[in-house]
């Protein structure tokens, strides 16, 4: 693609002052734009005038593939939508397509996939916050996010031999029960990472030099939050009290005991910090689901290879660690889906970033597009 | 708020809407004109619908059937509008003044249906690069580079 940008263009603002503006292009390859992400920034001096960002680099059609894919072999492709947390994904899949098909779910299936998601919320808000942190020179804390990271893709690389691309969440249930000695590994993690996240909390948040990057950068009014369409962490570190779990309750989280942390300034800070919390409130989740699980089956049998559910369409949706993530489904009555959408919370999202970058450093552009933590896997499908 | 309570509550200050109102897959359908579609929207804002979730297009061959699917946190309720777009004039009003988060979802089924948002205030291409020919999520897309995979079932 031919670069469309000149290097210098003279602006008038609306008081009739002419400066040299500079538009600089960055990435779409660059180790701070997390992924494949462009951003035409135009600037004046060091602070940006106007950021556009350019996305779909990564996009590689998921939602057409699955067109001409049986309901079974979406699954793999949902995936890729979403690489940091693909437990999210296949289970936003399978609960559309169990919703338009009629699939009952086993009671054990269920907690395992509550297990797993939030096991997958703590391994995706490590990444987000080691990433922010690297991002903002704090590159200890990217170490010490990533060592806690690696502990929960080890558990799931010992429940379906996968690091990445679980394809675990299938329809009627989960492709397989837990390993011996998985559940005390998982006891073990969960009180490991609490004092992990303590030491995180104090070396990061407490630091001055954090604390001077991130607050008041990147400030999103809650009333924004809403009208753009933002959710997850995003929206509760502008102080929006909504959480799919508490606020459209889905699966048997209504049986688990957890709070929703929200944040106050709706700066990167916040942002940033309503992450670390939620690994907390994920570890009480976790052992409640531990303590309530009962043995039998995790899967439903008996379900046919090829799913044909009636013709109709259906919706549903989970909270992902990026928010409200939807899966659309529309059925001819055949054994491909006719269309899918993903409703992706990255993308909603990401879309707030040239109204919070406007005004702010050059550096700071870096340290909001980190605390959106958009993934381009599901940005661009 | 369950959906009887949705629809009470709709017909008692928007009658005309009422009789649009169905129930499909457990989820409030709200099925109006394309011509209607943005006052339509505009009594479900005022409703309380303060979020806009998802804005998509299905190709159904003959039109093109316009899903927006809209939340209320204070309700605790979720709507569908839906509508159909002729597929020889395919434009519908853009809903962009009403909530900013179209802007994006707008622009991706412009970009992949080709249906054009009167009023959109950035209407381009998002995903694919600009100089993309064709709507790839039309049922009658063809690409020469596109590998069909075979027939197995």
């Amino acid at each position: 693609m031919a670069l469309d940008v000149e290097s210098r263009q003279v602006v008038e603002t609306a008081e009739g002052e002419v400066f040299d503006q500079l538009v600089v292009n960055v990435g779409p390859s660059h180790p701070s734009t997390h992924g494949v992400c462009r951003v035409i920034v135009h600037l004046d001096g060091e602070i940006v005038t106007r950021a556009e960002p350019v996305i779909g680099y990564l996009h590689r059609g998921i939602e057409k593939m699955a067109e001409n894919r049986t309901y079974l072999q979406v699954v793999p492709l949902t995936d890729r939508l979403d690489y940091v947390g693909s437990m999210y994904s296949n289970w936003a899949y399978c609960r559309t397509l169990e919703r338009l098909a009629d699939i009952p779910v086993p009671e054990r299936a269920e907690y395992l996939r509550v297990i797993v998601c939030e096991l997958q919320r703590i391994a995706s808000h490590m990444m987000a916050i080691g990433a922010n942190g690297a991002d903002t020179g704090a590159l200890t804390l990217f170490v010490y996010a990533f060592d806690q990271r690696e502990r929960v893709v080890e558990l799931f690389e010992a429940l379906c031999g996968q690091r990445l691309t679980y394809n675990y969440v299938r329809p009627g249930g989960v492709s397989y029960d837990v390993p011996d000695g998985w559940i005390e590994d998982v006891r073990a993690f969960t009180t490991e990472h609490r004092s992990a996240l303590a030491e995180m909390d104090k070396l990061f948040f407490g630091n001055t030099i954090t604390r001077g990057r991130l607050k008041g950068v990147g400030v999103l009014s809650a009333a924004d939050a809403v009208a753009w369409g933002a959710s997850g962490p995003v929206a509760r570190g502008s102080g929006v009290n909504w959480d799919l779990r508490k606020h459209d309750p889905y699966s048997v989280y209504p049986r688990f005991d957890f709070d929703i942390p929200t944040g106050t300034e709706g700066d990167c800070y916040d942002r940033a910090r309503v992450r670390l919390y939620e690994c907390y409130e994920s570890c009480r989740i976790i052992e409640q689901a531990l303590a309530q699980m009962h043995s039998g089956s995790y899967r439903t049998e008996g379900l046919p290879r090829l799913i044909a559910p009636p013709p109709g369409d259906a919706y549903d949706h989970i909270e992902s660690a990026r928010g409200a993530l939807g899966i659309y489904l529309v059925s001819d009555g055949s054994p491909r889906p006719y269309r899918m959408k993903v409703r992706s919370p990255a993308f909603c999202n990401l879309a707030l970033l040239p109204m919070l970058s406007e005004g702010h450093m050059l550096s700071d552009l870096v340290a909001i597009l980190g605390s959106l933590d958009p993934v381009f896997g599901e940005v661009d499908r | 708020m369950n959906l009887d309570d949705l629809r009470d509550h709709l017909c008692s200050v928007y009658p005309d809407l009422c009789p649009l109102f169905s129930v499909e897959f457990g989820d409030g359908v709200l099925t109006v004109g394309p011509d209607a579609l943005f006052s339509a929207a505009n009594d479900l804002k005022n409703l309380g619908f303060d979020r806009l979730l998802m804005l998509t297009a299905v190709d159904r061959g003959e039109h093109f059937e316009y899903h927006c699917r809209l939340l209320s946190r204070a309700m605790s309720a979720a709507i569908t509008l839906k509508t159909e777009i002729p597929r020889d004039r395919p434009s519908v009003a853009s809903l962009v003044p009403l909530w900013p988060a179209a802007d994006w979802q707008e622009r991706e089924v412009f970009d992949l249906f080709g249906i054009r948002f009167a009023g959109h205030p950035d209407l381009r291409r998002i995903l694919l690069p600009d100089e993309w020919e064709g709507y790839p999520l039309r049922k009658d897309y063809a690409d020469p580079r596109v590998i069909r995979r075979p027939d197995y079932i």
